[in-house]
């Protein structure tokens, strides 16, 4: 962890979101008022500048919901957000927009969050002059250097989504969320639909920007392997309540929790057969 | 493995495209599942692993085609049955589930009408029968109150039971061989244990062979027994589950094994290097080895490499002649 990872930059204070569930036939007629599905319950959590806190936990858990409703895409119910000492769910008009400007997310599937219309290139010059970000008046040299930053070379400009790999395409996804300069990345699920050998350059990638860009990422995944390769903290869920937090090592290795133990218990170990390889140093070419 | 193999594919090519500038997807990959042995079929996307695998069902829809290549289910040549054949084949003798199993079942039944539907057809059972037999089928994959859940639709079963219902449906005839296209890639990991766990007991109750297409290393090394390791449409490793940890051959292999993150790294800075370059297009007519292009140790004889599977050790093969992890102290009398 950062040196910075100690004053929180984004903090999270018992948000609560329920979602009403349609009533059923009888229910309406006897005028039943159905219990609402509480999707996230009261969850509080923070995360420093140059920290990636990672958020576990299995699907209907709320991690998803928790993770919308910090940036406002989902309106909590109740609970104080706050970036920066600002009130993010006070914030309005022109506020709101430049905390979200501050505050960006990325999805699983970054061709259903590319418009497949627009060159790459125009995509991330238009969230740079939308948000009037220094340098974005010189297009040319501004996607240049949003690109190099997730090691994209600068000919894929031109290209339109359906050119490129899943792999680019997250990038691509990454670089128009920094073109804004956000101060917080939430990443939801942001490397689960990758292959292994693409998502392991995506994780060197969002641990690059977290130690050179100081940003801090709340990283959403339900593969706790994924989690431990990258998070300094993790946060588990479990029918939206927070259920354990702690440093990833600390949670991973002594989980309290009875559900993190669940969890953890079933997740597959790919090295169990080679475990014992490992140890006697045959995985890389060593001899007997 | 002895005598002969309850399935064996040998020389599969499955194209697309026009006939005369086809693009292959599967070229010429040769695959051995034994009676009661669970195999995993392992690779990225693009490989040809599903597409193999959609083969044995002859579930290639044009343009797709099957383009040269035998399947062989005991013995009988699965690519000549006749469509009378085909269809007793499917429903008695192998099996399949998918990814998704809701797009697999119909929305508007019941779940327990349709194992009764299937169960009726493909076994000729009264209706009482059926529906007796549906509800132990779904006991039998470990659905709690099957006699209620027979009455549910699939929107009204989690991800989970839907998968489980899948199972019982492919399995109802007690077939000898399922596919499973990544069966657990859509659940959550409790899930995805319990429904490994029922493959297994599954093997172990009845005998029957399992192939497991999956992306994930750790489906692969919690359930099977051999492993065989696809890119660009190519087998190029097949070794027990065991020696593919301890000393795979191939570079592709080994850099995917070590891309695969592991919960062991909490706490520590680990920078997985991944694969440089990405997979070939179907476009991409390479000379030699597939995979030399992004391969850490190519060397330039490797354009002439065949990617037919060589022997290094009893039912280990590999389609690298280079062999850079190869055992320098004893070379265990492997051909070269």
């Amino acid at each position: 962890m950062s040196a910075a990872a100690t004053e929180p930059l984004l903090v999270v204070e018992g948000v609560r979101k329920e979602f009403g569930l349609r009533r059923t036939l009888g229910e309406r007629l006897t005028r039943v008022v159905a219990e609402p599905h509480v999707a996230v319950d009261d969850v509080s959590l923070s995360v420093a500048r140059g920290e990636i806190l990672g958020l576990a936990g299995g699907s209907g858990s709320g991690k998803t919901t928790l993770a919308r409703c910090v940036i406002r895409l989902v309106e909590p119910d109740a609970g104080r957000i706050v970036l920066a000492g600002e009130d993010v769910l006070a914030a309005e008009g022109k506020d709101l927009r430049d905390l979200r400007r501050r505050m960006q997310m990325i999805f699983q599937d970054p061709y259903a969050s590319l418009n497949p219309r627009m060159a790459v290139g125009t995509a991330i010059l238009e969230a740079g002059r939308v948000h009037r970000r220094p340098g974005s008046e010189d297009g040319d040299a501004f996607v240049r250097a949003e690109l190099e930053r997730v090691h994209l070379s600068a000919r894929l400009a031109e290209r339109h989504p359906r050119e490129l790999s899943g792999g680019q395409r997250q990038r691509v996804a990454i670089a128009r969320a920094l073109a804004v300069g956000p101060e917080v990345l939430i990443a939801d699920e942001a490397v689960s639909a990758l292959d292994v050998s693409v998502q392991a350059q995506l994780l060197n990638l969002f641990a690059d920007l977290r130690d050179e860009l100081g940003v801090a990422i709340l990283f959403v995944a339900h593969q706790l392997a994924v989690i431990a390769e990258i998070c300094d903290r993790v946060a588990v869920m479990s029918q939206g309540r927070l259920v354990e937090i702690g440093a990833t090592a600390t949670v991973f290795n002594d989980p309290q929790d009875d559900y993190t133990k669940a969890l953890l218990a079933a997740h597959p170990h790919a090295h169990v057969a080679g475990a014992a390889a490992k140890a006697s140093g045959l995985v890389d070419n060593a001899g007997a | 493995m002895s005598g002969e193999p309850l399935l064996a594919i040998d020389g599969l090519r499955v194209e697309f495209g026009p006939a005369d500038a086809p693009l292959a997807a599967v070229k010429g990959v040769g695959l051995e599942v034994g009676a009661g042995e669970i195999v995993g079929l392992i690779g990225e996307s693009g490989s040809g692993k599903s597409l193999t695998c959609r083969s044995v069902m002859r579930l290639i829809h044009p343009p797709g085609r099957i383009a040269a290549g035998s399947i062989a289910f005991e013995g009988r040549d699965v690519l000549a049955m006749s469509a009378k054949e085909l269809r007793d084949f499917r429903a008695h003798e192998a099996g399949m589930i998918y990814q998704d199993p809701f797009s697999s079942l119909n929305p508007v039944f019941r779940v327990g009408e349709q194992i009764v539907e299937t169960l009726r057809s493909n076994l000729g059972m009264g209706k009482d029968e059926a529906r007796k037999h549906a509800v132990e089928l779904l006991d039998g994959v470990g659905i709690p109150d099957p006699e209620r859940r027979a009455l549910s639709y699939p929107h009204e079963l989690s991800g989970g039971m839907r998968q489980r219902v899948m199972i019982a449906l492919a399995t109802a005839s007690r077939p000898r061989l399922l596919l499973a296209d990544e069966p657990t890639t859509a659940l959550d990991v409790t899930t995805q244990a319990q429904i490994l766990a029922l493959l297994q007991r599954l093997r172990a109750e009845r005998g029957m062979a399992v192939l497991i297409v999956s992306h994930d290393f750790g489906v692969i090394a919690q359930v099977c027994d051999r492993v065989a390791v696809m890119y660009g449409g190519h087998v190029v490793e097949t070794a027990p589950i065991g020696t593919i940890y301890e000393q795979a051959e191939h570079p592709y292999t080994r850099a995917l094994m070590e891309s695969v993150p592991e919960l062991e790294s909490a706490g520590k800075r680990v920078r997985r290097p991944g694969i440089p370059g990405s997979p070939p297009e179907l476009t991409e007519d390479l000379e030699g080895c597939v995979f030399a292009p992004r391969c850490a140790y190519a060397r330039p004889s490797c354009k002439d490499v065949s990617m037919a599977l060589e022997p290094v050790a009893p039912d280990h093969r590999t389609a690298c002649p280079v062999r850079p992890f190869a055992r320098t102290a004893a070379t265990t009398g492997a051909p070269a």
